[in-house]
């Protein structure tokens, strides 16, 4: 039979009809695609394309014609002509950015606005803008002014593509500088957490520790405020006229002393997970293999531990050194004079309004941050296969001279995490520090302060919420047509690069992005510019990433065999969703809808380019205050984003129970 | 949406036609499957009678699952056409064509009671409560598990909830039964036993049935029908008898039961191995080619030693080098100069071990029937 190989018959595959089904999974699908395109892959172009575009005043492009005062008309000469004979401008002078403009009259040292003489202006080509007060002209045929109305001419820079941002970027050592500091500050930051996180992780996993849960709790706080609010606990602990200043011997808290503390705070968190899961994998014979080899303690730690984290190790130092790097609120709180990459996006687009310099300098933060996101998706990668092991599980035995130094190591970490906290309630809640100490509620009394007042917090509130069930649906619906829908092969697989994409992208860069997509007035979608809107579509996909692979482990644990048993049984596929799927992935859903929500409340990156005055949020109300100099308010608004976070946390573990209870039944033999 | 239209347009069991008509309730013609280089299926053309119980047999990777796949519109085949009930269904998608299937997994939904299982296809079908809870009870009773309707699945045993998904299966009156390897996860005692439940119930319903496993004794215990395939062909298409007394190819003999296997060429119609000439069923095969003999271990007749029939034809003497004690037969490894000392393994009864006295070390004549010594040209 084997001898009879014939070839395939030419023609093409066979394809199964779309049915309604399948239409609509197929409409969803592009729905949720179509989502991703706009809200990511397009902003993202648009920033890019716009870090290549410079701005100059094209001198050529212009031709003046002047009168005498009895209203001769003289010979047409070309501004270049002109600039040339009065050696007026150098061609440095003549780069400029989208704001920029040249006055007419600058060609025309002896230009009085009081005198009779006319003055006439055309472009020689179709594309030679100049302003008349407010009024843009852009044509090739003759205009005349009379002297009084030439004052307000000028000319408008045009566009070109090319390289030149980058090479003034790099060759402006201000600017340039800044790529060390946050190089230094994010390594020097890994390195800590990543020390502090993996003892922490190990005194958990691998000890007979008291206290395990209560610092499972703690670790976790620093979740559950902006990163900025650090800042503002060290400010008061050792800022210019803070509690603890001569603890520091004279060192300034204002720079990267004060980021490298704050980011270890906000960081901790992050790495503490990922390298607790990846502790949690030991397998209890490899322990024994060790000792019955007589390898001492020191030895097993290096062969046997060690090995075995270090993939959890280097994905968290990895995701610890991309927040850090791309992390925007602490250097502003506490950076002083000390310039950072993400500072500088910031200040050259809210300072100095030089977008296409804020988009060259999110090109280069992108850098390090899809770096970090490729090593840590390998790495993920590499973890699971281990996973897949069956193994005994380790059991730590107890060991009292070890469980206290676990115990000191946690204990000092608790401290450290609670006092930034505590802290910060303190400052809250004192009058008027350092000259009057009494406590009172003055401060939550935002109403007073800039930043908002309580509508920011209650727009946060909304911001929030709206995050949490859109995105969650969002989330949770593509995940399942990713994973679940057969067929479209090409389309899934865009539609799971862009889902993956967010992650590598910093939230500043993101910002900006949906400025010079949304803010664009060809754009249709221009309307959302300055709403609500705007603010949940760029938190729903900052965050993205993470409830997508929330989903997609949950989805991948149901069976693959549900759907074709509910096509068989000729049932639409909402049907299976909605009874099976859903009431299944519960928890999952939740855990998405909950992480959206908190990071939502403690979001600046993104959305510190995107409010306007009706939509401003408690984030950045911080910010602001801060700015503005009202720090306790600022602490007071950061302790509330901290109870609200707090009491949605607890609200979260009381409903997965209840829903686990009612709903999951089944999961209880 | 189309689950009421389709519900009714099942075939009612009891109008339906019985088996072995004229024209076959599915055929299956030229079916291609490609997944990239990998050619899954290769020109299968195959015809089910209605109310046949079909398996596909075969290795893992054989393509029979891929079959399986496209008759059910989950996979579709790259080429070729597929006919159920006289309608070409080849494009139709899943949820169109008219079937219900068992998967090795169950699949049964984990949040969902055993009664919600089973009602699955029902509901969303405008019909009455009343009417759907009944249908449930019959089906329940039908599976041997009336008491069950309120658990959830895990609560049950493994061959418990493999009922559960058959009753889910045939709920809504399919016209074909799909079963992929249903009894795969289970264990051997309950295997045995649902494989005769399975069969019961099918005969039962008279619903035509595609079974696809690897576990030939369950192929020749259940199948009407066996369709054995390897390397996405189908080797041979026969009933379980057939398939075991007459396999078409070597790759079938060897794969269903066991074979003894020699390289020999055809001479005078006789094929010699080592000093032994065995007469042989030799069909088509052209003199002077080169073959695979094959003997299955209990078409291996012992005689005492001496025997009057030595010097007859396919008969030679043997010695017993190993006997196993397999329960029901004596695994017996024997050696025969004759055969300039290749191993032959046969399968001896109780009875004939006590009554000629077998024993290690002992002395032989054993015969091979001319008509169960099977010959299939050789490759090369």
């Amino acid at each position: 039979m084997d001898g009879t190989q014939i070839a395939m018959p030419p023609g093409k595959a066979v394809r199964l009809r779309v049915d309604r089904d399948g239409a609509i999974k197929r409409l969803f699908m592009v729905v949720i695609g179509l989502y991703l395109v706009i809200a990511l892959a397009l902003p993202l172009y648009a920033m890019m394309s716009r870090s290549l575009v410079t701005y100059s005043f094209d001198l050529t492009r212009y031709e003046f014609q002047v009168s005498d005062e009895a209203g001769n008309w003289g010979e047409p000469v070309s501004a270049a002509e002109l600039n040339a004979r009065l050696g007026r401008f150098a061609p440095t002078d003549l780069r400029t950015n989208t704001n920029g403009r040249l006055s007419a009259t600058d060609f025309f040292p002896d230009f009085s606005f009081r005198s009779p003489v006319k003055y006439r202006l055309r472009g020689t080509t179709d594309n030679a803008p100049w302003l008349v007060g407010l009024d843009l002209k852009n044509t090739t045929a003759w205009q005349e002014y009379d002297s009084n109305t030439f004052r307000r001419v000028n000319l408008r820079p045009v566009a070109s593509q090319g390289l030149q941002n980058y090479a003034e970027y790099f060759s402006n050592p201000a600017l340039f500088s800044s790529i060390e500091n946050s190089i230094f500050i994010a390594t020097v930051s890994t390195v800590l957490t990543v020390v502090l996180a993996f003892g922490f992780a190990y005194a958990i996993n691998r000890s007979c520790m008291p206290f395990k849960g209560s610092f499972r709790l703690v670790a976790m706080m620093p979740i559950l405020v902006p990163s900025l609010l650090p800042g503002i606990a060290l400010i008061y602990l050792f800022g210019n006229q803070g509690m603890l200043k001569e603890m520091l011997g004279g060192q300034s808290i204002y720079g990267p002393l004060g980021i490298v503390i704050g980011s270890v705070f906000f960081t901790f968190p992050h790495a503490f997970i990922i390298i607790s899961t990846a502790l949690s994998l030991a397998d209890q014979r490899q322990y024994e293999a060790a000792e019955s080899l007589r390898a001492s303690k020191w030895r097993t730690f290096w062969i046997v531990t060690i090995p075995g984290a270090r993939y959890g190790l280097i994905s968290a130092a990895f995701v610890t050194f991309t927040l850090v790097i791309t992390d925007f609120g602490l250097p502003k709180v506490i950076g002083g004079q000390y310039n950072v990459l993400a500072i500088d996006i910031y200040k050259q687009v809210i300072g100095q309004q030089n977008f296409e310099m804020g988009a060259v300098v999110s090109m280069i933060l992108l850098i390090p941050a899809v770096v970090a996101f490729a090593v840590d998706r390998q790495m993920q990668k590499k973890q699971v296969s281990l996973l897949s092991a069956r193994s005994v599980p380790f059991e730590p035995r107890p060991n009292r001279r070890f469980e206290m130094f676990c115990l000191a190591w946690c204990g000092a970490i608790a401290v450290f995490i609670m006092g930034i906290i505590l802290v910060c309630q303190y400052a809250a809640l004192v009058k008027f520090w350092p000259y009057d100490l009494s406590l009172s509620l003055n401060n939550y009394d935002f109403n007073r302060m800039d930043g908002g007042g309580w509508a920011s917090y209650w727009n946060s509130i909304e911001m929030a919420a709206l995050t949490a069930v859109i995105g969650t649906v969002v989330v949770f619906t593509g995940a399942y047509m990713v994973e679940k829908v057969d067929g479209f092969a090409a389309g899934r697989n865009v539609f799971q690069f862009l889902a993956m994409l967010p992650m590598a992208i910093p939230g500043m860069v993101l910002g900006l992005a949906y400025i010079f997509f949304f803010n664009n007035p060809a754009n249709p979608l221009n309307a959302i510019y300055g709403t609500m809107a705007i603010l949940v579509v760029s938190t729903v996909t900052h965050f993205y990433t993470v409830g997508h692979l929330t989903a997609l482990t949950a989805l991948k644990q149901i069976d693959a065999e549900f759907e074709p048993v509910a096509s068989s049984l000729r049932q639409p596929f909402y049907r299976l969703f909605a009874r099976v799927t859903v009431p299944v992935c519960l928890p999952a859903i939740l855990d998405i809808s909950i992480y959206l929500f908190v990071n939502a409340m403690t979001t600046v990156s993104a959305v510190v380019f995107l409010y306007s005055t009706q939509t401003t949020l408690a984030s950045i109300a911080v910010l602001n205050m801060d700015d503005a100099g009202d720090i306790a308010p600022a602490a007071a608004m950061g302790m509330m984003i901290f109870y609200t976070n707090a009491v949605a946390r607890i609200l979260h573990a009381v409903v997965t129970r209840r829903v686990l209870v009612r709903t999951q039944a089944w999961r209880r033999r | 949406m189309n689950a009421a239209g389709g519900a009714e347009a099942a075939t009612p069991l009891d109008a339906r036609p019985g088996p072995r008509e004229r024209e076959p309730y599915l055929r299956i013609s030229n079916l291609w499957k490609a997944f990239g280089d990998f050619v899954a299926l290769r020109d299968v053309s195959l015809e089910i009678e209605q109310g046949e119980f079909v398996c596909f047999l075969g290795p893992s990777g054989c393509g029979k699952t891929t079959l399986l796949r496209a008759i059910a519109g989950l996979d579709p085949q790259s080429r070729g056409t597929i006919e159920q009930a006289g309608v070409d269904i080849s494009t139709l998608p899943a949820s169109r064509r008219d079937y219900g299937i068992v998967f090795q997994s169950y699949a049964l939904f984990p949040n969902l009671t055993v009664r919600d299982n089973i009602a699955f296809g029902l509901e969303n079908t405008r019909r009455p409560r009343r009417e759907i809870d009944a249908r449930v009870a019959e089906l329940l009773q039908l599976v041997g598990l009336p008491e069950q309707a309120r658990k959830y699945p895990t609560q049950l045993s493994g061959g418990q909830q493999q009922r559960i998904a058959l009753a889910r299966a045939i709920a809504i009156k399919p016209g074909l039964l799909l079963l992929d390897e249903p009894l795969s996860a289970l264990d051997a005692k309950v295997r045995v036993h649902l494989r005769h439940e399975i069969k019961e119930l099918q005969r039962k319903l008279g619903v035509t049935t595609i079974m696809v496993t690897h576990d030939q004794e369950e192929a020749l215990s259940m199948a009407d029908r066996i369709v054995v395939m390897n390397h996405g062909v189908i080797e041979q298409v026969g009933t379980p008898t057939e398939v075991y007394r007459h396999p078409a190819t070597l790759f079938v003999a060897d794969f269903v039961g066991e074979t003894n296997k020699f390289e020999s060429v055809l001479r005078d119609g006789n094929v010699r191995i080592g000093d032994v000439a065995l007469q042989a069923s030799t069909g088509a095969i052209a003199e002077g080619k080169p073959v695979t003999v094959a003997v299955r271990p209990e078409d291996i007749l012992p005689h005492p030693a001496a025997h009057a029939d030595d010097g007859q034809p396919n008969v030679f003497r043997v010695q017993i080098e190993d006997m196993e004690f397999l329960g029901s037969y004596w695994r017996t490894h024997l050696r025969a100069a004759a055969l300039r000392g290749a191993p032959l393994v046969s399968n001896f009864s109780m009875n004939a071990v006590r009554r000629l006295g077998l024993e290690t070390g002992r002395e032989i004549s054993v015969e091979l029937p001319a008509e169960r010594v099977l010959v299939f040209p050789r490759e090369g």
